[in-house]
């Protein structure tokens, strides 16, 4: 391994705590990440001493607090490999999926067009886009899942054969199941039968365990969130193509993101502005951007390898417990370190209170994805979901709090 | 309070044996459907109404040891009662679960197992779900319906 994850595990404030006398064992960072010392340092240091509104101040604090701005949206860009006037911030990715689907979908799709997703997007990528289409008579299609938890491209293909697709949402990790999708393949079937389509991809579970690059993904929009790539809660970003974003309509309007008002209109700043109306989340993004260094610092390919060891290592410990199923690739290499399980006669909510009871914080419900749900055949699953500060340490608190919850709550 | 304590083996008995757990009820007259969207609980429950009394009353469905097995519990409390008394009483268990002390313990049976589950409060609405679902048959009867469906908020 390329980093030493107990000293980094030092970094954390929070993973030095103990719950009721137990080490505290953080199995949910695909809810959200923890934050480190250097997050909390930079949006302290905005606070405490660069602490103005950015633009147009022509005093040094305001320069100051615009650098950080400017700079964290900078440092995303290159650790994204993307344009930074396509990096527009948003609060979260739910956000960014929203202004593409206010923004793009809802002034491009009509009666007779359809826009192609599938059956495992978390609610985020799923319901602008459903409201969208009941509201504007557009047709939505789902690309169904393998027996193994992958898309089905092959069905993907006769889903877009007619030629009416003009639009893809598409989840890059799944939050639920872990698979990694081929979203560049998926993107090229869409294309393939209509070369105009758009492409936009959930990257909330990527982009914090994967090398990501926006120019080699080739898509037109990619959602992202701060707070599950180790920093701060309240900002995102949506990473387009700028020429497609300078064509857009803005989502939101107000201060900031105007050239000129009149008491009958206004003109629209340039991109990305265009889409950042009002005070932005300053300090959240000096916290974003010293996130990115981190992760930068890290390496996103051995925060990758890393977590294909974990991945492996939680397939292993947990997929070898009596009675437990796993949902999901079987395959490490597949899939990142999130990982949903069912335990037999147990249900998850009660598994998850004896893990928590004994400090393994782990996510338990629908993960915010109930139409997979019901593909699955299941009302709700634990996730146990590991990151750069877990190592093969925590499996055993995980497996002995999963075997004392089978033995608690047998029949 | 630990976990250990919020499971109180008289919780865990009616979790692992529950009473009046059954998918369907002769002359029911009405049957409610409840589900809570954070754990994914789904419940069915049937009400057979004689003399303005609960005469029997059984639910089914999916859900956490807590959701089974204060339903289980509740059954055993309200069979029998008037349907107002019912009403009373669940209002009585759901104040016991914002932290009241109960006023009539003793009525609620082994529902007052359940106080300790108001320190924990993502189990509170597990707990009332079947309580819950007992009101909303007891008011849809009492409108003159037969069948209601809620979902609970989270």
């Amino acid at each position: 391994m390329a980093f030493d994850v107990p000293a980094l595990r030092k970094e954390f404030p929070t993973l030095q705590r103990e719950i009721d006398g137990h080490r505290l064992v953080y199995l949910d960072s695909g809810a959200s990440s923890q934050t480190p010392r250097v997050v909390l340092d930079a949006m302290d240091r905005y606070y405490s001493w660069s602490r103005s509104n950015v633009h147009r101040g022509v005093y040094q604090l305001a320069e100051e607090a615009t650098d950080l701005y400017e700079g964290a949206r900078a440092k995303l860009a290159t650790f994204l490999d993307a344009d930074p006037r396509g990096v527009v911030f948003t609060k979260n990715a739910t956000e960014g999926c929203n202004l593409v689907a206010y923004s793009w979908v809802r002034r491009q799709l009509g009666p007779g067009d359809a826009l192609l997703t599938t059956v495992m997007e978390h609610h985020a990528n799923h319901v602008p886009f459903t409201t969208a289409a009941n509201e504007l008579g557009f047709e939505v299609r789902h690309v169904p899942l393998t027996d193994d938890g992958q898309l089905d491209l092959d069905a993907a293909r006769e889903l877009v054969a007619d030629g009416k697709v003009r639009f893809l949402a598409a989840v890059h990790v799944s939050n639920v199941l872990g698979t990694i999708n081929d979203v560049a393949e998926l993107a090229g079937v869409v294309r393939e039968a209509n070369p105009d389509a758009k492409v936009h991809i959930d990257g909330a579970q990527a982009v914090p365990h994967l090398p990501v690059s926006f120019r080699e993904l080739d898509v037109d929009f990619y959602a992202i969130t701060g707070h599950k790539m180790l920093g701060p809660t309240g900002i995102g970003a949506l990473i387009a193509r700028p020429e497609l974003l300078e064509s857009m309509e803005p989502f939101l309007t107000g201060g900031d993101m105007i050239r000129d008002v009149t008491l009958e209109g206004a003109t629209w700043n340039d991109i990305p502005h265009k889409f950042e109306a009002g005070t932005p989340m300053i300090a959240e993004a000096a916290g974003l951007g010293a996130a990115v260094d981190l992760l930068t610092d890290l390496g996103m390919d051995a925060v990758r390898e890393h977590e294909v060891d974990m991945a492996a290592g939680l397939l292993d410990a947990v997929g070898g417990i009596d009675g437990v199923t796993i949902h999901g690739p079987s395959d490490p290499a597949l899939r990142g370190a999130a990982v949903s399980f069912a335990v037999d006669g147990v249900h998850p909510h009660d598994v998850g209170a004896m893990l928590g009871s004994k400090g393994v914080c782990v996510r338990v419900g629908h993960h915010c994805t109930k139409p997979l749900m019901r593909c699955l055949g299941l009302t709700a699953t634990a996730r146990a979901s590991a990151y750069v500060y877990n190592d093969r340490d925590d499996l055993e608190p995980l497996v002995d709090g999963i075997e004392a919850a089978k033995t608690f709550f047998a029949r | 309070m630990s976990l250990e304590d919020m499971y109180q083996e008289i919780i865990l008995d009616h979790y692992r044996k529950p009473l009046n757990r059954a998918p369907s009820l002769e002359d029911e007259a009405v049957a409610v459907h409840h589900s809570n969207p954070l754990c994914g609980d789904e419940m069915d429950l049937r009400l057979r109404v004689v003399d303005d009394a609960v005469d029997a009353v059984v639910f089914d469905g999916e859900g956490c040891s807590i959701s089974q097995a204060a339903a289980s519990a509740m059954t055993d409390a309200v069979i029998g009662r008037d349907l107002k008394d019912a009403l009373d009483l669940t209002e009585d268990f759901r104040r016991m679960m914002h932290g009241d002390e109960p006023a009539r313990a003793d009525d609620l049976k082994d529902g007052v197992a359940f106080q300790g589950v108001a320190k924990f409060p993502v189990r509170v609405k597990c707990a009332l779900l079947g309580w819950m679902a007992l009101k909303d048959a007891i008011e849809t009867y009492e409108r003159g319906a037969s069948a209601h469906t809620v979902t609970h908020e989270e």
